[in-house]
């Protein structure tokens, strides 16, 4: 009992107070040290508290935003949560970015995680704070808690008596904080922030043109800097003609920088120094560089191709040992001897950049004192690879988080961070021999650099065949993938639903193009090659391809032994593994949203409606799309209709319904125009000419969105609304004109927009 | 070499590059940062500022071809009071917001000329600015509500 005792005090959490010079309070999450921390290594440093709530005199409230922004509106989202429990008003709230801080805990923009891992947290910090500004006005006014209420921001005791909170702020900071653990939780009946359309943060900011973004970022005396790398993937400066550079006009620093391969990470190239950037970056233009590109140089998507082409006839082969990321079970080739049909199909999707609409950049001072500042867009900023670039130990790094143009995946990965910091050293380095004081920079790609130098959407190679039994039912699914770093859909629907259920994959080689996380990773390009294969069996079956899906998920098989990892695969972050059930509710959602029953029979003739689902990242998204192909294959999307369970709450309906429009929208550039292709070890594509993202013309004429409010925790929204666009809309292509897409992009095929 | 440009509503004089676009003049000599750096061809929008009332690309146009007054989105409101720049507001347009500096730049020289565009008109208008995160749907509405106001 006592042991018990002691590991609950060791691993309390809760609220550390502490008064403001000129009044008000300010509240931080404490969280205690566990057990058994002491006895390895070194004691862990005293932890500090991370202020998350500052109860101010004038009773409005700064609270601090934890991770970074990148339009998915997490700026407003966690500290809404916070708000609501605190019992104050959306108004009364000012919101502070935080900087990058062990303390915070996981400040991270990445795979829809910044909801399901915060959310209750937040609105404990939220309650324990009222819980403590509450206990102080029952301390002034001698009468038990449970008798005083709150709202906006405000303590109501009866017979009149109220006290705002920033009154009781230099009570508050007297108190004991309690854990914050044992506080209750509101009613999420009584939300009265959670759950509102609350606009972003910055629109103000957004819509007069503030300095807001990581680009806008310029400390007084800044210099601007290019870098200029290898186009060959893993190419290395041999030499440059960096003394020409230097003394054209405008130039002020021009240097190569080696590569950092087993360190920082950091690319050869040559750095271009100038007081405006477009001097630094046209100075390119007069680079003279010799290339040692390496062996990259002779890869070409043409030879991915015919060796996945050439592996294709080793698809019936079975996964060897119970490898991870395969699966094989039953007995697929004894179920396509007993097939009453047997199909056979290829699909395809190519390499994609993110392109962001601000392209990378990261601004860094290396000072006299041998510290680096850095302000940083990544979505998962970390000092360690930046401070090895410049040299540095990590301690003598700091970061600020700047809000940045986009993510979609891209700012996961901060070369920018770690070159800038190698770059901001070196002018430091030249200016202060010069006897000048160091400066900033800022370190600036154009648009061909980040498209060129990205970490690619892995392309998919798949190789299908699955059998039906005399009355239409499902009995073998088997999925071949020649592997370019490619998604093996080892654990994704149909599987677990089907007896005979095969997924294998053999490398390609060599493939050394970068690849990453793209928006909703894994599942943005397997939902297109498994939903749309799945509509070919329901048609094959002859059956309704809505109502095949259904029917698959009503009959759930058991496997022979354990599947392992079930859910892996596009669940991955918080949620647990697949829920048929939830799955079947956004079907249903759509179905009558759409009034599939009666419309899909009258489709046809260059009209068509199309289906397809998908759980990613604990979400499940649901989509039919009405669209309309006319003779020259042009192809007008008409209306949408989307259904979205990601639990019992939504937090922000106004940015969950944005996430929904914006994740069909980029589906739209997937499907229709977007690949990068590899040439001599190097990207084909330079700029948006060759890179089409949807535009206005081509948006949808509505696109209905419907939460489905399951009694599950809330998870996150970025990813989930996107993988299933893609086959919602060329299934419905299929329905309008009979043509079945299985290679991306459709403009291959001949498609445009209307 | 010296340029004397208008800048909403200040002139102003600049020693740059002959060739130097417009972009880089506001955002790294004039400091003005809410114009905003896309592509460089003139192919996302982001750069959409006014010049004479029109809707140009300044990353397309050299600072010595700017022959009339410009306009940023510094200087579209005093206070963000602008039709367009209010609807974008009420609508809880933007996600990352990075391209709608362009966006209201170009709807407001769309509405300079056309009090009630049609869908059709706003396409028309609209497709040089890329919206990456996808808020066309609100684009859109948000130029309705504006047109309405106006």
């Amino acid at each position: 009992m006592k042991a018990e005792t002691d590991t609950t005090l060791n691993r309390r959490t809760f609220l550390k107070v502490t008064s403001l010079t000129g009044g008000g309070v300010a509240l931080s999450l404490y969280v205690g040290n566990r057990e058994g921390q002491a006895q390895f290594g070194p004691p862990p440093a005293p932890p500090t508290p991370d202020v998350y709530i500052t109860i101010k005199p004038n009773n409005r409230f700064t609270i601090i935003a934890k991770n970074p922004e990148t339009g998915q509106g997490i700026k407003a989202a966690l500290p809404m949560i916070i708000a609501d429990e605190l019992d104050v008003d959306w108004n009364q709230v000012d919101i502070q970015q935080a900087d990058l801080d062990p303390k915070y805990g996981r400040q991270i923009e990445g795979g829809s995680t910044a909801i399901p891992s915060n959310y209750t947290t937040m609105r404990q910090v939220g309650a324990a704070a009222r819980a403590m500004v509450l206990e102080a006005a029952a301390d002034f006014w001698n009468v038990p808690v449970d008798e005083l209420t709150t709202a906006s921001g405000v303590v109501h005791g009866g017979l009149g008596r109220q006290a705002t909170y920033g009154s009781l702020a230099d009570a508050v900071s007297r108190l004991e904080p309690p854990d914050i653990t044992g506080v209750p939780l509101k009613d999420p009946a009584d939300f009265k922030i959670i759950g509102q359309p609350v606009p972003g943060v910055e629109n103000f900011q957004m819509v007069t043109g503030q300095p807001i973004y990581s680009i806008d970022v310029e400390p007084a005396g800044m210099l601007f800097a290019a870098y200029h790398k290898c186009p060959v993937f893993g190419g290395v400066v041999e030499s440059a003609n960096v003394d020409a550079i230097r003394a054209l006009p405008g130039i002020q620093h021009a240097f190569v920088l080696d590569a950092d391969p087993d360190g920082s990470g950091r690319a050869s190239g040559v750095a271009i120094v100038a007081d405006s950037w477009w001097v630094a970056n046209n100075a390119r233009q007069q680079l003279d560089v010799a290339w040692n590109e390496g062996p990259t140089a002779v890869e070409n998507t043409t030879r991915y191709d015919e060796q996945a082409a050439a592996l294709s006839s080793r698809a019936s082969e079975a996964p060897a040992g119970g490898g991870r990321g395969v699966a094989n079970i039953g007995d697929v080739e004894a179920a396509f001897a007993d097939a009453a049909q047997v199909l056979e199909a290829e699909y395809y999707f190519p390499l994609l950049s993110h392109a962001p609409l601000e392209p990378m950049n990261s601004t860094a001072h290396f000072k006299e004192d041998g510290t680096l500042e850095i302000w940083s867009p990544s979505q998962i900023p970390g000092l360690a690879n930046p401070a090895r670039s410049a040299g540095i130990e990590n301690d003598a790094a700091t970061m600020h988080l700047v809000r940045s143009g986009g993510g979609f995946g891209r700012r996961l990965y901060s070369e920018y961070d770690i070159e800038v910091a190698a770059i901001s050293r070196r002018v430091s380095e030249e200016r202060m021999e010069a006897g000048l004081p160091t400066v900033p920079v800022k370190l600036l790609w154009t648009r061909e650099d980040d498209m060129h130098f990205d970490m690619y959407r892995p392309a998919g190679y798949h190789f299908f065949k699955a059998a039906l039994d005399g009355d239409g039912r499902l009995t073998a699914f088997r999925d071949f993938v020649p592997s370019v770093s490619s998604v093996v859909p080892a654990n994704e629907f149909p599987r677990g639903f089907v007896s005979n259920f095969m997924a294998n994959s053999i490398p390609i080689t060599p493939f050394s193009i970068p690849t990453g996380a793209l928006r909703a990773p894994s599942t943005n390009g397997v939902s297109f090659v498994m939903q749309s294969f799945i509509d070919e069996l329901a048609v094959a079956a002859g059956a309704d391809p809505m109502q095949f899906r259904l029917d698959l998920l009503a009959n759930p098989v058991p496997e022979p032994q354990p599947a392992g990892g079930r859910g892996g695969r596009g669940g991955g972050f918080g949620g647990g593994g697949f829920n048929a059930s939830r799955a079947a509710g956004v079907l249903e959602a759509v179905r009558r949203m759409s009034n599939w029953d009666a419309a899909y029979p009258t489709m046809g003739n260059g009209r068509g409606l199309g289906c397809a689902f998908q759980f990613a990242h604990a979400g499940y998204v649901a989509y039919v799309v009405d669209l309309t192909v006319a003779d020259n294959r042009q192809l007008r999307v008409n209306n949408v209709w989307s259904a979205v369970d990601i639990g019992r709450q939504i937090i922000n309906p106004s940015r969950s319904r944005n996430l929904v429009e914006g994740g069909f929208i980029e589906a739209m550039s997937h499907m229709m125009d977007w690949e990068i292709t590899i040439e001599g070890g190097a990207v084909v594509q330079n700029n948006f000419p060759e890179y089409q993202p949807t535009r206005m013309s081509h948006a949808p004429s509505s696109i209905e969105v419907e939460f489905v409010l399951s009694d599950n925790s809330p998870t996150g929204l970025g990813e989930p609304s996107l993988p299933p666009a893609i086959p919602a809309i060329t299934n419905a292509v299929f329905n309008a004109t009979g043509e079945r897409i299985r290679r991306l992009p459709m403009k291959h095929d001949g498609y445009r927009w209307t | 070499m010296p340029y004397t440009l208008t800048v909403n509503g200040t002139s102003t004089t600049v020693d740059t590059p002959e060739d130097m676009p417009l972009l880089w003049v506001l955002r790294d000599v004039l400091k003005m940062k809410g114009t905003k750096f896309g592509c460089g061809v003139g192919a996302c929008g982001a750069c959409t500022v006014h010049i004479d009332g029109r809707a140009v690309r300044s990353c397309m146009t050299r600072v010595a071809n700017v022959n009339a007054a410009v306009t940023t989105i510094e200087g579209l409101s005093e206070d963000g009071s602008h039709p367009v720049q209010q609807a974008w507001m009420e609508l809880d347009v933007p996600q990352c917001g990075y391209c709608q500096a362009g966006q209201i730049m170009t709807a407001a020289a769309l509405l300079a000329n056309n009090s009630s565009p049609s869908d059709a008109d706003i396409n028309t208008a609209m497709n040089g600015n890329v919206c990456r995160c996808g808020t066309y749907m609100r684009i859109r509405e948000a130029i309705h509500r504006a047109a309405a106001s106006v």
